[in-house]
């Protein structure tokens, strides 16, 4: 049995504890996490991710939090939680992962909230460890190394592949559940995958994403009826995560509508970049810009491959970084990037640019930096491109589902008729 | 013939429906409440039309927010009311700019501009329309048209805030109980609206030229109408015939679905609702499982009762207490041995004094010669004001008497929760001594009342409603976050069938929800506050509240007979307590009746707070001051001026920045009163000065500062002290300065080295890029942005240098002389601050006072946005230190959440440093809305109860009802030196 080690007041996560712990891993993109846990698998860790979806779960996390604190941190308690009471598992063989962006958002603090949770609820014996890239708090059990950062970095790609590819293929599909079982089938297969040990497996990756690209144009489709595109942003987690968002894909998809989901990596690059900024503006290491500029640049490297092999394919791909950064431009700076920051309205830039002017912008309610970079930028989004269509959604504990479907039904109702105008 | 064509519009609160011919003529309307069962209601209404219209087919058309999920079940048409509402607009006039749709729990504004239509509806945290209106009359103890009918011949409007429901709730009770009239405050309750659509919906549009007005509120009351048309300063204005049902007329005219006859609507309705019967949301258990377990219930709580005695068996002394509560009156008369001889319970419906008159004037009549007054005490929202309208010997915090009546119970009373009409009071005991007091803040008192307002606007009495609950089978799941949120969930939950008794369950356990999770926070009760608990107050009279506490949290608690009663028992215990050799001066059945009431308001001009005083004068001479803040405004001579003040002093340093009258400026330059400024002041004046620039403010902060801003407000959301900067930006621009400054500084001063980083808070930080993305209709030219940091000279000298080119030439050299001179003296007055923050602490040890440090952000000094806190703290004779005077002399260590905002870091420091110190303590005060202290007011509160320091927390916004700070307060300075504050 491992043994527990306090240090620098935290529970550390040690060697043995790699052996003998699954570490819990909460959802937050669907189509990206399934792949972090094969990685981490692939790399001796007992990764299991929590696929309870039942909103009930926020209960679990309303009591063992402060009720101000945004829906994102009491659903990801409220997920753990559960897991460790309900599902059986030794609650002394389990640790948890959490990613901690280290800005001046609250999200950053998601960890000590975390733990609050845990010593009140009764599990002060559970350690948390903390995936980050700023280098917060040293595990010896869990160590980021260069194959598993690779691993991570491939996940990423992945998943943004798929749920592009999915997005453009299902509200089109021929037959009924037919991108759905393609996506569940290349599920599966991607286990396999990330077992491949190499570092430098551009080639398979390559290889890959070609072989899954195929497969989604072989689908059945009919697109002689375009839908109007509705792009979903907003704060990361209740952009991404169903349980966040009250399943808004599905729901927009059944109200007609053919969903684009900026990708994931851009808010990566995004937060590399920030770290950049702040180096040039207000001082910092030389080293770790070079660093964090050459990352980015390698993967942008890697993610034009991808876009070229989209577009070939007849696929629509994301816009390069470096094109999403400069839309920022004439709307907000670039120094605002505390939480979504600027990305976020980049984003819905590039969305009404290229043919979604219908957005969804998600918040956790009394999200402080979406009052700056989202709602705040609406106004001024709407008097350059009068055609942009823009809906604001507030996601809270116990906010009426009736209420949001509603102001996206007007949204909807507003894009389809602008369609059948144009 | 052509066909008819159906719409239907099923509101929040109204069902609506609207027949037209193929020439557009409304053959058939009606416009009904739908109030609890939407299902049924639509049964009704179709067969009415049946009647009317056979069997003919017809196009039918949905709309509105509870109709949505019914006509995708019976797959007929829907059309979004918003696009219902614009077509039926366009149909009737084209040249409409605006237009304003109020509904039942929906605010809309349209924008027109050529083909273009922008339209609005509320966020999900604005509750406060039609519903609202109804919510508001029943204090007023009338309707809607009641309401109107009051606002016609208003006086003077107050300020009510007008975000929510909630908010308004605790504005308008003081008021109420303060015996303002009820037709000021009606008009008040318009003008709140008013200002709630401005300022929620219209995000920089402003509301102008040809204004349409629609939806229920608006066609009926004219008043509200006119509070429109005065506050936007409307000429031409557009009311619809038919304006009541306009949106299904709308929903009429696009009808475009297959055809149907009443009759298959009908059909696929009933199977609608059969499916959602056994298909509800979310189910909770049932309170009871059984009639039996409901029996057993009762026994058991039988027991907690205190004994009467009829008046006539009794001889001898009487002790009398009094609590005038928010929403409740009550009084009970106690005899030597603690039985009780009189008591009284009543809603207040308007003025507590004249409630108050009548209660005493019926127990003179029961009592006789034999029984003597000795002592009488008041306590509640009202103490003062009773106490003096009828010279009472004395009055007690309430807190203090619900402990001693919890005591009489059971003297090993552990823990203490009364839920009244609208507050909720919690506290610990330990060793004796209260040693933890929770009050709900302003947003989460949605607590009996609530409940009450609800079964009334569902049809039925408080005391029916409540044993519906107790029969409930599946209660509803209605969430536990505030009234608005919950307003929601009744309505999703009726438009899913839910019977009334389930919702009455739904809102018991959503009751002890909030209190438990919202309130108390308390995941463990026993654990935390032991297993003595004594549950009390009006609310808990309600049985399904107590057994959902008891289910709840666990354990049995008790609940005595008079849980309404519990502060007037008290205050009673406490009368008989400190009674004394004489009488008791309260006026006798003679006085009561020669007395005479009546009111007076005014508004007090001695500082900038300007309160609005309301003047009670008792038997034409006596007066009291109600409303003041402080002893200035009570016309009390005894002065407080001497004592530390910290909030006034930094407020007036700030202030004394100014550029020098007789200097020679090369250029003006605008700088708001706003967020952080209110710390950098120091270093940008000097600065400026130094190159020969002339600095201007902004006005100082007032309610009619905000409302100069409110329209350009993106976020409704966002803590008062942001939105209070849309209006000195405007304030700035009216001063035409040669260009205004308000910089970007994510990064803040480093000044600890412990601390993990030292951010601002984001929107301390991105403020200005909010005002230049929102305040597009001033001259953004002059406008200046940067980025910049304070904490890197080469930086900052870089950046100033490209900015200023094209207003000033300045060089590099100059720049480094004047940062280094800003720098310098704004080192000097943090400096002064630590010595002044020394010497209050001297100051109160010298003089045996009471410190209070009211630990927030720089901005809180702001009087507007603290409400005059820090005064009224004064004249509680109690010295008020800032956290930023005193964080320098904590112990430093770093703290266990993530330490990276520097005023959060300073919070920290100040309430270690608190931890040491004796007669101190420390009270946080937190802007509403502000989501960085949902994680400090934690921290903090942990790192006091490390040091058996009690925790406060006050919750700010715009509303500046400062009742409950007062009780919290005085509470709080009850347990520094216990009995100096008594009387």
């Amino acid at each position: 049995m491992a043994e527990l080690v306090q240090q620098e007041n935290r529970l550390i996560f040690t060697e043995e504890m790699k052996k003998e712990y699954t570490i819990l891993v909460p959802q937050m993109a669907p189509y990206h996490f399934n792949f972090f846990v094969s990685a981490f698998a692939s790399e001796g860790y007992n990764a299991e991710l929590l696929r309870t979806d039942d909103y009930d779960l926020i209960h679990e996390g309303m009591k063992y939090s402060h009720n101000d604190i945004c829906v994102p941190a009491m659903l990801v308690i409220g997920q753990f939680i559960d897991a460790i009471k309900k599902r059986g598992i030794d609650a002394k063989k389990v640790a948890l992962i959490i990613t901690q962006t280290g800005g001046g958002c609250r999200a950053s603090n998601y960890i000590a909230l975390l733990r609050k949770a845990l010593e009140k609820s009764g599990y002060p014996y559970v350690p948390v460890i903390s995936l980050n890239a700023s280098g917060f708090e040293k595990n010896p059990g869990f160590k980021v190394t260069p194959r598993l950062l690779h691993k991570l970095h491939d996940a990423m790609l992945f998943g943004d592949l798929l749920m592009t590819l999915v997005n453009q293929t299902r509200p089109y599909e021929r037959y009924e559940g037919d991108t759905k079982r393609l996506l569940l089938e290349i599920n599966d297969e991607m286990k396999a995958y990330f077992n491949h040990a190499s570092l430098f497996s551009w080639r398979r990756q390559k290889r890959k994403s070609k072989d899954i690209i195929e497969r989604f144009k072989a689908l059945e489709t009919d697109k002689t009826e375009l839908k109007p595109k509705v792009g979903i942003v907003g704060e990361i987690y209740v952009k991404y995560s169903p349980l966040g968002n009250n399943h808004l894909e599905e729901t927009l998809e059944k109200e007609g509508c053919e969903v684009v989901t900026p990708p994931l990596y851009d808010f990566f690059l995004y937060s590399f970049d920030s770290g950049i900024y702040d180096i040039v503006e207000y001082g910092g290491s030389w080293k770790k810009k070079q660093v964090l500029k050459l990352a980015i640049w390698y993967v942008e490297v890697r993610r034009n491959k991808l876009r070229k092999m989209l577009k070939n394919a007849g696929f629509e791909a994301s816009v390069p970084y470096k094109k999403i950064k400069a839309m920022a431009n004439g709307f907000i700076s670039h120094g605002a990037h505390t939480g979504e920051g600027w990305l976020l309205t980049a984003e819905m830039v590039d969305l009404i640019e290229h043919g979604a002017p219908n957005i969804v912008c998600t918040q956790p309610f009394g999200c402080l930096p979406n009052h700056i970079a989202g709602k705040g930028m609406i106004k001024k989004l709407k008097k350059h491109y009068p055609k942009s269509n823009i809906v604001a959604i507030d996601y809270d504990t116990s906010a009426s589902k009736i209420n949001q479907l509603n102001r996206i039904n007007l949204m909807v109702s507003n894009a389809k008729r602008q369609q059948m105008k144009d | 013939m052509e066909s008819l064509r159906v719409g239907i519009d099923i509101g929040s609160t109204t069902i609506k429906v609207v027949v037209l011919d193929h020439k557009n003529h409304i053959v058939y309307k009606s416009y009904d409440r739908h109030l609890s069962s939407v299902s049924k209601s639509l049964k009704r209404l179709l067969e009415r039309l049946q009647a009317q219209l056979g069997n003919q087919k017809m196009k039918v058309n949905f709309t509105g927010s509870a109709g949505l999920r019914l006509a995708k079940y019976i797959g007929a048409q829907f059309t979004q009311e918003v696009i219902s509402a614009t077509s039926a607009l366009r149909h009737y006039v084209d040249d409409i700019d605006v237009c304003v749709e109020l509904g039942g729990e929906d605010a809309k504004i349209m924008f027109f501009d050529g083909v273009n239509v922008e339209q609005r509806m509320n966020g999900t945290c604005a509750g406060g329309t039609g519903a609202f209106i109804d919510q508001m009359a029943s204090l007023l103890d009338t309707d809607a048209a009641g309401v109107n009918e009051l606002a016609k011949d208003y006086e003077k409007l107050y300020d009510i805030a007008s975000r929510c429901g909630v908010f308004a709730k605790t504005d308008i009770q003081p008021l109420l109980n303060q015996g303002a009239s009820k037709k000021d405050i009606a008009a008040s309750i318009f003008q709140a609206i008013v200002n709630q659509t401005i300022g929620g919906l219209s995000q920089g549009r402003r509301i102008q030229g040809r204004v349409a007005f629609l939806g229920g509120p608006l066609t009926f009351s004219s008043e509200l109408r006119k509070r429109f048309i005065e506050s936007l300063k409307l000429e031409n204005v557009f009311m619809p015939e038919n304006g009541e049902v306009f949106v299904a007329i709308g929903a009429a005219l696009e009808a475009d679905g297959d055809l149907m006859s009443v009759q298959d609507v009908s059909d696929k309705i009933a199977a609608y609702r059969k499916q959602y019967k056994d298909n509800l949301r979310k189910k909770l258990n049932p309170l009871f499982e059984s009639d039996a377990s409901y029996e057993a219930f009762k026994v058991r709580h039988h027991n907690a009762r205190v004994e009467y005695v009829e008046p006539n068996d009794y001889t001898g002394n009487a002790y009398l207490g009094i609590d005038a509560g928010s929403t409740t009156t009550k009084m009970v008369l106690l005899t030597d041995d603690d039985r009780i001889l009189f008591d009284y319970y009543e809603h207040n419906r308007g003025n507590p004094v004249d409630l108050v008159r009548q209660a005493l004037q019926m127990m003179y009549k029961q009592l006789h010669q034999g029984i003597t007054i000795r002592h009488a005490f008041s306590t509640g929202y009202g103490e003062a004001l009773i106490k003096h309208a009828f010279t009472l010997d004395g009055g007690e915090v309430e807190t203090i008497c619900h402990y001693e009546a919890a005591k009489y119970f059971n003297k090993d009373v552990s823990f203490v929760i009364d839920i009244g009409g609208q507050d909720m009071k919690c506290f610990k005991v330990s060793n004796g001594v209260i040693s933890s007091i929770v009050l709900n803040e302003a947003c989460s008192s949605g607590c009996g009342s609530f409940i009450e307002t609800f079964a009334e606007s569902l049809g039925h009495k408080i005391e029916a409603f409540a044993n519906m609950a107790v029969k409930a089978k599946q209660p509803v799941d209605l969430g536990s976050r505030c009234t608005v949120f919950m307003n929601s969930s009744v309505k999703q939950a009726q438009s899913e069938a839910a019977s009334s008794k389930d919702i009455s369950a739904g809102l018991a356990i959503s009751v002890v929800k909030n209190a438990l999770y919202k309130v108390i926070r308390a995941h463990d009760v026993t654990a935390e506050y032991g297993t003595d608990i004594i549950v009390q107050g009006g609310t808990f009279k309600n049985d399904a509240v107590l057994r959902a506490f008891e289910l709840e949290t666990g354990i049995e608690v008790t609940r005595p007979a008079i849980a309404g009663l519990m502060g007037a028992f008290g205050a009673a215990l406490i009368a008989k307590a400190s009674a004394k050799e004489e009488c008791s001066s309260i006026l006798d059945a003679k006085g009561l009746d020669d007395f005479t009431y009546s009111t007076k308001r005014a508004t007090c001009r001695l500082c900038h707070n300007l309160c609005a005083l309301t003047i009670n004068i008792f038997n034409d001479n006596q007066r009291y001051i109600s409303g003041n803040r402080c002893e200035k405004g009570a016309g009390i001579t005894q002065s407080y001026e001497d004592i530390p003040n910290l909030y006034l002093y930094k407020y007036d340093k700030i202030l004394s920045y100014q550029s020098s009258p007789t200097k020679t400026y090369k250029k003006t330059v605008g700088i708001p009163l706003v967020l952080n400024m209110y710390e950098n002041i120091p270093f940008w004046q000097p600065f400026f000065d130094a190159l020969g620039v002339k600095v201007i403010y902004s006005e100082r902060s007032s309610k009619k500062l905000y409302e100069k801003g409110q329209d350009s407000i993106p976020s409704d959301t966002i803590c008062y002290p942001a939105k209070l900067v849309h209006g000195h930006i405007e304030s700035l621009y009216d001063q035409s300065p040669d260009f205004i400054f308000y910089p970007n500084i994510p990064f803040n001063f480093h000044e600890k080295d412990y601390a993990d980083n030292h951010y601002n808070c984001p929107i301390v930080a991105h403020y200005p890029e909010v005002i230049e993305a929102n305040m597009d209709h001033l001259e953004l030219d002059k406008f200046m942005q940067p980025y910049i940091t304070l904490g890197d000279e080469t930086k900052f000298i870089t950046k100033l240098l490209t900015m200023l080119k094209g207003v000033l030439s300045v060089t590099k050299r100059e720049l480094k002389y004047a940062f280094n001179k800003g720098m310098k003296a704004y080192l000097d007055f943090r400096e002064t601050v630590q010595k002044e923050g020394e010497r209050a602490l001297v100051y109160a040890q010298e003089h045996n006072l009471n410190t209070i440090v009211l630990a927030g952000r720089p901005y809180h000094i702001d009087p507007e946005i603290n409400h005059g806190i820090p005064k009224m703290i004064r004249s509680l004779n109690v010295v008020v230190v800032s956290e930023d005077a005193l964080n320098h002399l904590a112990n430093q260590n770093s703290v266990r959440v993530l330490n990276q905002w520097t005023y959060h870091t300073r919070l920290y420091d100040v309430a270690r440093y608190v931890g040491t110190l004796d007669n101190v303590n420390l009270v946080q005060l937190v802007s509403f809305g502000c989501g960085l202290d949902a994680i400090t007011t934690d921290e903090v509160k942990e790192i006091l109860e490390k040091n058996n320091k009690l925790y406060t927390q006050l919750k700010i916004d715009e509303i500046s009802n400062l009742g409950a700070v007062n009780i919290r307060l005085r509470s709080l300075l009850s347990t520094m030196k216990a009995g100096v504050h008594r009387g």
